[in-house]
């Protein structure tokens, strides 16, 4: 500490990846045993990072304490490359980090994602970053951590088919659209973070390696490549997920998650895909969804992603 | 505590206290109280307020551990302390050997749930996984505690004082229970709905060949519901013997004055 003001040329520099080294020693322990024990919220010393608690701070630590120069960084928000969470993360790491991004999913080494998982098939040797607000599935039942604990410890799980039971009896069905709790490896009942459940499936038995950081919570959790993962339900209400009437109205497809779009005032809506980049990739390879010739559709389809 | 968990019994008991002490601090919860309950028998627990009812019910029910004695519980053969094993076991057995219904009902039903999932609550924890088998067996309970089908999927915020209560018996007794810890079940409530609590409380203990063990400062109540008295004064146990004897022939000078005070109507 001299109190010299470093001159222009001897700009302070951050430390690789921004966190420093015991930091992300730390995260590295913490992701270990998460790893070790799949589903089970490892509690870690969750840091200040230059951007507010709630966007995405757990995700980036986990990223921060895994990326190598030699890594290839795709970030996505809501399944978009292009929005603001997303643009901005991507930066920090291009900054702080050195990496190469991409918008390729399967370029990527690395993909921090919130709230979707992307619809080209992942594997082996990528790692998805899921960034979580509530590590917690049972929080929404029963208010305090010290029971919580308990029923994680000993696997007394009745209270979630009771959410899912109140679903039934109110709505016909269930009505929980994201954060669809899952059972990961037959043990622990784990928050799949708020992806929505048409997501679910991709998680169980993926051959990447899935890590789920909550900053504000200061939890870490991770799925193992090839873990078993399924979606709570009942024995004659078996899981499902959503379905659509109409494909995509960009690309055509009728496989991915679509998000629905109001295009005018007078109650005009389109479904895309929410994965943007899954989109393009069809529409170049010359599929063409329905509103994708007419010159509105041609507008949407310049603009898709920036939008939302 | 003895450290062991079990013991052999070859009495039939269900349930033993032995010089149960419970301390906060240097004040006295209840201090030394021990009885043997039998399958079937219903046991009042009566006193003054602040005369360790309360805290006495719920070191047996598990819910807080005494400072000193042991509650055991048949388990099989076997008479099991049940401070004695894990909490994880203590736990299990909360969820089905026996249930607690509350003086206030918030203390025991999920405000926020439905009725029916209320019910549906204990029947997942025991590893019930067929929505159509839940919904049915919550059904049937509800209509046993007079509560309309109709109102089912209402949450029992909206429900009244002694529509509560019954839930909370409904939701105790629809996973099986062979023994049911009250304490006031009738606290609150006023005199007709009472009166049709302790109807249903009456029939399904003899339907059912239920255990109980009542808490009430309700001499009334007592003698509708129990088979046997104990009498509780400054945490301690003044006086025990059969309902009958101990409201008729009161003999420690605490019961003459609390079965004197009872106003006649």
């Amino acid at each position: 500490m001299t109190g010299q003001i470093p001159s222009g040329d001897a700009m302070p520099t951050v430390n690789y990846a921004y966190l420093d080294e015991q930091t992300k020693r730390m995260i590295r322990r913490a992701l270990l045993k998460a790893v070790a024990v799949p589903g089970y919220q490892v509690p870690f010393g969750s840091r200040e990072m230059p951007l507010a608690r709630g966007w995405g701070t757990g995700g980036i630590q986990v990223t921060a304490s895994i990326i190598g120069p030699d890594d290839k960084l795709k970030v996505i928000d809501q399944g978009s490359d292009d929005t603001t969470n997303a643009v901005s993360i991507r930066r920090f790491f291009a900054r702080v980090a050195n990496v190469e991004t991409t918008e390729a999913t399967g370029e990527a080494t690395i993909i921090q994602t919130r709230h979707r998982v992307p619809e080209h098939p992942l594997t082996a040797g990528q790692i998805l970053v899921y960034q979580v607000p509530q590590p917690e599935p049972l929080r929404k039942l029963e208010p305090s951590e010290l029971e919580t604990r308990k029923m994680h410890a000993w696997a007394e799980y009745g209270l979630m088919h009771v959410r899912l039971y109140e679903d039934i009896a109110r709505f016909g069905h269930v009505a929980t659209t994201y954060s669809y709790p899952v059972l990961v490896n037959g043990r622990h009942v784990m928050s799949p973070s708020p992806i929505p459940k048409f997501d679910n499936p991709k998680m169980g038995q993926s051959p990447a390696l899935q890590l789920f950081g909550a900053g504000r919570e200061k939890r870490i959790y991770a799925i193992p490549p090839w873990t078993e993962v399924k979606s709570l339900d009942f024995e004659d209400r078996p899981f499902e997920v959503q379905r659509w009437d109409e494909p995509c109205a960009l690309c055509g497809a009728a496989d991915s998650y679509l998000d629905e779009v109001i295009i005018d005032d007078a109650g005009g809506h389109m479904f895309v895909c929410s994965d943007s980049h899954y989109c393009e990739e069809r529409r170049k390879a010359g599929h063409a969804g329905a509103m994708l010739a007419t010159s509105t559709g041609g507008k949407l389809a310049a603009s898709n992603g920036g939008d939302r | 505590m003895t450290g062991v968990a079990t013991m052999p019994a070859d009495t039939g008991s269900l349930l033993e206290a032995r010089l149960v002490s419970r301390r906060y601090g240097h004040h006295i919860g209840c201090e030394d109280v021990s009885f043997t309950l039998w399958p079937g028998e219903v046991l009042g627990i009566v006193g003054e307020s602040g005369s360790g009812k309360s805290t006495l019910l719920r070191c047996l029910a598990g819910l807080d551990r005494p400072t000193a004695g042991t509650v055991a519980f048949r388990t099989g053969d076997c008479m099991t302390d049940i401070f004695a094993i894990p909490e994880q076991e203590r736990r299990a057995l909360m969820r089905t050997a026996w249930g607690i219904v509350h003086q206030n009902p918030r203390d025991g039903l999920r405000m926020s749930v439905s009725a029916g999932g209320n019910v549906a609550e204990r029947l997942v924890d025991g590893g019930e996984r067929h929505y159509g088998r839940i919904r049915a067996a919550a059904s049937e309970w509800l209509t046993r505690v007079e509560i309309d089908r109709a109102r089912m999927d209402e949450p029992p915020s909206r429900f009244s004082g002694g529509m509560q209560q019954r839930l909370q018996i409904a939701r105790v007794l629809v996973s099986g229970p062979r023994l049911v810890f009250m304490d006031e079940p009738t606290g609150g409530l006023d005199v007709s709905v009472q009166a049709r609590l302790l109807d249903l409380l009456r029939a399904l203990v003899r339907d059912l060949g239920l255990a109980a063990v009542i808490v009430t400062h309700d001499l009334a109540v007592a003698r509708l519901l129990t088979d046997r008295l104990i009498v509780m004064k400054s945490g301690r146990v003044v006086e025990t013997g059969l309902t009958d004897q101990v409201l008729d022939d009161p003999q420690h000078a605490y019961t003459q004055l609390l079965t004197s005070a009872v106003l006649a109507a």
